[in-house]
């Protein structure tokens, strides 16, 4: 016997139709609203001419545009760089902290001390540190270039906070993880290497992304050390021209580079999201 | 009786004040089957525990096939090698598959090259009919599958002693049963175990001997069907009259 949908299956699915057409045009007619608001208070302001002028210039944006791309050039080489090292040694450190044994104590002492100062300095402080401070020193074998001074003073900084959420996702590993692989006959190194660091790593990556999207917009932080970078060529262009346009070009091509990795972080925790839920760990 | 491959003398453990096992001893022959019984908090899993050394004794001695492993400066890692152990939340490494969780040991452990574990793994499975489920991650697996494989995990090294720490309490009736048939086959195959479990009609089925533990001691042991259908001490009467009434025996 073939199905015929019910009386009450059709009203129902009529209502549900009706909610969700509800619900589209709330949502057109307030973003409209805003939108209007937002145009007419902006460019209705007293100064928005001159602000126009002066931050959207179409001149100023072409002119500087080659300057501040090579810039960005240099911005892009150090966060990479970067990365890089602050993945590794926020790993080392990681497991370092989370070890117990008896050799690694003074190391888990150093890292605590190492970890705890440097999530409380501010980055600018450690670029003015280092990059004068160590700079200043004046130990030959030490290079004296702001942009690799610049690149260790991010590295000192993020390997602290990495450190910190690598470490949060080895010891959100279930303990039992750990006593059945020692059960197997695996040695503390081989339980840590092929059990919890795998376990570990897949629940910390979108933090983990999270911090790498900063660290890329803070690279551009090094320019307070003289190191040409994007910002530093946005504010060469603008002290010649007195606009302002530079620097909205620098801010625009950050978010373009970040964009990928906050695109990409979203999707692997709405992916891990959706796993959660279908194995009804909610 | 036959050399023995476990045994336990006069083994005392407690955790801080509280005294969980008294001078327990325990000899288990090869292809023997020894079935622990108790309440909960009776030191079943935690003499299962000490075997693994995944607990320190305070005294006594575990000797495992002739050797002392309890002797100080023991390697742990390579009697726990020797020794399979189950537990009551399977414990499957969730980002592995089924296949590289069971040859995660022999790999890594028993220096058994990829290709051959895997031989062994995959006919394994097979044998249990598992096979289709080699390639999927634990999740997907029902739990007496999980269990079924956890298990598969611990046997696959031909361990001395299979310990098996209430297996089945953490899954319902039907999946219990292929979790038991499975045990049974182990044993029709000579595998020597200690089992702690609340599940007496198992007990009666796969046991050379039940031991009845309380508080700590062993207070009564036999045969299943005499200890099950006879018992002499006040505790071991109250402990089956108290499981008659749940409805578990």
């Amino acid at each position: 016997m073939s199905y015929r949908p019910s009386e009450l299956r059709l009203q129902r699915e009529a209502a549900r139709h009706r909610a969700s057409r509800r619900s589209t045009l709330i949502a057109v007619g307030s973003t409209l609203l805003i939108g209007i608001v937002l145009t007419v208070g902006i460019t209705g302001a007293p100064g928005f001419d001159r602000v126009r002028q002066s931050f959207f210039s179409a001149h100023y944006a072409r002119t500087s545009f080659p300057h501040v791309l090579s810039g960005l050039w240099l911005n892009l080489r150090v966060m990479v760089i970067a990365e890089i090292f602050v993945l590794i040694f926020g790993l080392l450190i990681a497991l370092a902290r989370t070890s117990k044994s008896p050799v690694l104590y003074p190391v888990r002492l150093l890292a605590t001390f190492y970890t705890d100062t440097f999530r409380g300095l501010p980055l600018l402080l450690v670029l003015y540190l280092v990059g004068f401070g160590v700079a200043g020193l004046q130990i030959s074998w030490i290079p004296n270039s702001a942009v690799i001074l610049g690149t260790i003073s991010l590295i000192l900084t993020y390997t602290a906070y990495v450190a910190e959420v690598i470490r949060a996702g080895i010891e959100a590993v279930n303990p039992a993880q750990r006593m059945a692989a020692r059960a197997l006959g695996l040695s503390q190194v081989q339980t840590q290497l092929h059990v919890v660091l795998p376990q570990a790593l897949r629940k910390v990556t979108p933090p983990l992304l999270n911090d790498l999207v900063s660290l890329q917009k803070d690279s551009g932080l090094i320019s307070v050390l003289g190191a040409i970078d994007a910002i530093r060529a946005a504010g060469i262009e603008t002290a010649q021209s007195f606009n302002f346009t530079p620097y909205v070009v620098a801010g625009a091509l950050f978010v373009l580079l970040t964009i990928p990795l906050t695109r990409f972080t979203d999707w692997l925790t709405r992916k891990q999201d959706r796993a959660r839920v279908q194995q009804g760990q909610w | 009786m036959a050399i023995p491959i476990l045994e336990i003398r006069e083994l005392r453990k407690s955790y801080g004040q509280e005294l969980v096992l008294q001078d327990v001893s325990v000899t288990l022959a090869e292809h023997q089957v020894k079935v622990l019984i108790g309440a909960s908090g009776s030191g079943k899993s935690t003499l299962l525990r000490c075997i693994n050394l995944l607990e320190g004794i305070d005294d006594g001695q575990i000797v495992l096939d002739g050797r002392d492993i309890t002797a100080i400066g023991t390697n742990a890692d390579e009697v726990r090698s020797h020794v399979g152990s189950v537990f009551q939340s399977f414990n499957l490494f969730p980002h592995l598959t089924v296949l590289a969780n069971i040859t995660l040991a022999p790999r890594r452990v028993h220096g058994v090259s990829r290709k051959e574990a895997e031989e062994q793994a995959l006919a394994l499975l097979a044998r249990f009919s598992l096979e289709d489920k080699a390639y999927q991650y634990p999740d997907l697996l029902s739990g007496g599958q999980q269990q079924r494989v956890a298990i598969l995990r611990a046997v696959i090294n031909r361990p001395k002693i299979l310990l098996l720490d209430e297996v089945t309490s953490a899954l319902d009736p039907i999946l219990i049963a292929e979790v038991l048939a499975l045990i049974a086959e182990l044993k029709g195959e000579g595998m020597t175990m200690m089992i702690a479990t609340h599940e007496m009609g198992f007990a009666e089925q796969v046991a050379d001997q039940v031991l009845f533990l309380h508080k700590g001691l062993i207070c009564e042991s036999g045969s299943p069907s005499a200890l099950l259908e006879d018992p002499q001490t006040r505790e071991c009467k109250a402990f089956l009259d108290a499981l008659r009434k749940a409805g578990r025996l």
